[in-house]
């Protein structure tokens, strides 16, 4: 059962009742995560990212949502049917997590020293005066200059970045063999987000941890991770290492997606290139393929029949009626201007 | 005159906005540097030496800001003296004059109310006794009151209302509706009826039946943790899958529930057999019964309602914070719902907790003046404000001390609180303030 791999997750569904019916945020996705291998989880809101992160750790407010249906393997561990004590030794322990705004992440009312020492008191047994040193080690690992001063401050005194790293200290104080960072640098500038991703990208290399980096910018993921799953409507859409991503989608809201990052040397005058129309209800989803009304080769079967899951190579799978017409013409029409230029100059690092 | 001055500590160039401006601050680095005059042509910028801005908590901050309120600090002190004297008080008064406030005059004169004088400051009651002596007595008993029941409702009332709060659904329904419950009672028909079942003679009974009732608690208390830890062992908390499932289970959860209520039952009736409850109120029940008695049950009584309204407001503001991603991030680090709830939510709610509780005080002080004078709180020889009050307006038109004297303390004493806790509020919570 766990042959190098830290999660799996198979088949997961995760349902909200709300008044409109049931909404299906998740529904029936699979991905599996190496150990050591960043995972990178893309997609527009709505589209079941963070639900998917907070089943794993068993977040999912109860009522209104549920797990309905699915396997969560976490280590050989069964997520899914354990007992909420021995769900409890794993958060924060094994699987740390990190939110998307380090502005109300952290407890107004208690000191950063206090947030820190909590997590490695209730997990590793420390004592007050252990974890407190623990807690400006983990401080000055994350790059918080003059931590020992830092840590008896409250989090109002720290800037968004500097808030940002103290939760990442607080999520690696246990060592955890996963990290899920749910779009860490959302809420920050871009020249902290680069910091950030920055500081991530070098914990994992020291630490080797497992690393889920949920977001919706695809800049973000592209130099960060080993593979990515798009996310759309609680589907997956598509599955591939990044590079094969990047440069061969074969799926058309991949391309898409792709289409609409903007390019530095994007042209005047010429309009910068949107998906057209919005995002489907989730409560009230077609019974053909969810993204036909925005697609820009949809024909009459993709609203009629739910597509397939098309595996194109190994580890590259696509939920599209002409997956692989998609990414044949993607091997000849690159979807970005700078895997265009890659072509040209004969490969490299598509970004 | 205004030439171009650089910034002494970064060398940035900085420009002086009028010609009498003294201080500068750096744009680019921050630092403060003085304008030396002393050279009229060329002013040259010192830098001033500042020491770097220590972070200040929420409470130093609302202290700070309390501080620069009159009327509160002004309240604080008044309540801060009426406390001291209030503790002391009666002892000087004693050691001075030998008077305490049940003190009577033995000589027969038929008249005992004498107005204020040197021996008597507040001169005497209807009965002699000095009025100084029986304010601050009454003092005791009055302070007492507001804060024993303001206490019940921080303790009872913060965690009541944190716990329905955060666990919300029908744990929250059902907790809210008790308290809905308890509010529909009115609290003088509780101390009515308290007062005529246990009061009097009936004292030493309720007092007898005391161990036997708290021993019976406990061992509930302890019988129900113990039964739901050995049902989660046995059948984890997973849902039931079949038929033959569920009814094993509900079959042990009523064995379990049998042997905890005769648990209960058998704990109680050992107790009750030893005889411990009625020992204790053969010793205790005459000092009891004088009245004291009266008072236990206006705490109880008092303590009993007072809690209701901090329920509610903790619990409006759980509610409101529990959807806070700090309350998730706690989640995902593994604290315990316990911990989440006493360790992160309630220091959350502290500010509007503190001020609803100074404004407790007064109304409990009160209530428990309105009861005392409607006769049903303290009884003579005890005395409260209220009570001394009560006495006062029969005499009114020709012994009008006897109603000031106690009517004006109180008076000074709730418009302190009232001004502390407004104060508070506007430091707590600086949005709110007018300007």
């Amino acid at each position: 059962m766990n042959n190098g791999k830290i999660l799996s997750v198979k088949d997961l569904q995760t349902y909200f009742q709300t008044e409109d019916g049931v909404v299906k945020a998740v529904d029936g996705i699979s991905f599996e995560l190496e150990k050591g291998e960043t995972l990178g989880i893309v997609g527009e809101s709505g589209s079941g990212k963070s639900v998917t992160n907070l089943s794993v750790m068993r977040l999912i407010p109860e009522p209104p949502g549920k797990i309905v249906n699915g396997d969560i393997i976490f280590d050989g561990i069964d997520v899914c049917k354990l007992p909420l004590d021995e769900i409890r030794k794993i958060r924060g322990k094994r699987i740390a997590m990190i939110f998307q705004d380090p502005m109300t992440s952290l407890n107004p009312f208690l000191k950063i020293s206090t947030q820190l020492m909590e997590v490695t008191q209730l997990h590793l047994g420390h004592s007050k005066k252990q974890a407190y040193e623990h807690a400006i080690k983990m401080l000055k690992m994350v790059g918080i200059p003059d931590a020992e001063s830092r840590v008896s401050d409250y989090p109002h005194e720290f800037s968004g970045g500097m808030r940002q790293r103290v939760m990442i200290a607080m999520a690696l104080s246990c060592d955890p063999e996963l990290l899920i960072a749910d779009e860490p640098t959302t809420a920050l500038d871009v020249t902290i987000q680069a910091q950030i991703l920055e500081l991530i990208k070098d914990l994992r290399a020291r630490l080797g941890t497992s690393v889920i980096l949920i977001t919706h910018d695809l800049g973000v993921v592209a130099g960060m991770t080993d593979k990515i799953v798009v996310m759309y409507a609680g589907k997956v859409f598509e599955q591939a290492p990044t590079r094969e991503l990047f440069s061969t989608p074969a799926n058309p809201y991949t391309r898409g997606l792709l289409k609409s990052v903007p390019d530095p040397a994007h042209e005047e005058g010429t309009e910068l290139y949107q998906i057209p129309g919005l995002p489907p209800d989730v409560a009230h989803l077609p019974p053909g393929c969810p993204f036909a009304e925005r697609c820009y080769r949809a024909e009459d079967i993709c609203r009629s029949e739910f597509p397939p899951f098309v595996q194109i190579n190994e580890n590259h799978h696509s939920l599209c009626h002409f997956a692989r017409e998609v990414y044949e013409d993607s091997k000849v029409n690159p979807p970005t201007t700078a895997a265009k230029r890659n072509r040209t100059e004969g490969g490299g690092e598509p970004q | 005159m205004l030439k171009d001055l650089s910034c002494p500590k970064c060398g940035a160039p900085v420009t002086l906005e009028s010609e009498r401006q003294r201080i500068v601050i750096c744009s680019f680095c921050g630092a403060t540097s003085s304008v030396d005059l002393r050279n009229e042509a060329e002013p040259e910028l010192k830098l001033e030496r500042t020491t770097p801005v220590a972070g200040t908590s929420l409470w130093a901050d609302a202290w700070k800001r309390l501080l620069k309120n009159k009327l509160a600090v002004a309240g604080m002190v008044v309540l801060a003296v009426m406390v001291v004297l209030v503790i002391v008080g009666p002892m000087i008064v004693y050691q001075l004059t030998g008077l305490t406030a049940a003190s009577q005059p033995s000589d027969g004169s038929l008249l005992k109310s004498f107005p204020p004088s040197l021996k008597h400051l507040m001169g005497t009651d209807e009965l002699g006794r000095d009025l100084l002596a029986r304010v601050l007595q009454g003092g005791r008993i009055s302070l007492a009151v507001g804060f024993i029941s303001t206490v019940v409702s921080l303790l009872v009332g913060v965690s009541y209302g944190a716990i329905a709060g955060y666990l919300g659904g029908k744990v929250d329904n059902v907790m809210m509706r008790i308290v809905d419950i308890i509010y529909a009672i009115p609290y003088i028909l509780v101390v009515i009826v308290l007062l005529s079942v246990f009061g009097g003679p009936n004292t030493k009974v309720l007092i007898a039946a005391l161990p036997p009732i708290l021993i019976g608690l406990i061992v509930g208390v302890i019988g129900v943790l113990v039964a739901v830890s050995f049902y989660r062992r046995l059948f984890g908390e997973a849902k039931a899958l079949s038929m033959v499932d569920s009814v094993k289970r509900f079959g042990f959860g009523l064995l379990e529930s049998v042997i905890v209520i005769a648990l209960v039952v058998i704990a109680g009736f050992v107790i009750a057999g030893t005889g411990l409850g009625e020992t204790i109120a053969e010793k205790y029940g005459d000092v009891v019964s004088l009245g004291l008695n009266q008072i236990l049950l206006l705490f109880f009584s008092l303590g009993l309602v007072s809690w209701l309204t901090m329920a509610r407001v903790v619990r409006g503001q759980v509610l409101s914070l529990k959807n806070q991603d700090f309350i998730m991030a706690a989640k995902a680090t593994g604290v315990s719902t316990f911990g989440i709830i006493f360790r992160h939510l309630v220091p959350n709610t502290l500010g509007p907790v503190i001020v609803y509780a100074t404004l407790t005080v007064p109304s409990v002080m009160l209530a428990e003046a309105f009861l005392s004078y409607l006769g049903l709180g303290v009884q003579a020889p005890y005395a409260s404000w209220g009570s001394l009050a009560a006495d006062g307006v029969k005499n009114i038109a020709i012994f009008p001390w006897q109603l000031i004297f106690p009517g004006v303390t109180m008076a000074i004493t709730l418009f302190s609180l009232n001004f502390l806790g407004d104060g508070l509020r506007d430091a707590l919570d600086p949005q709110t303030r007018k300007f």
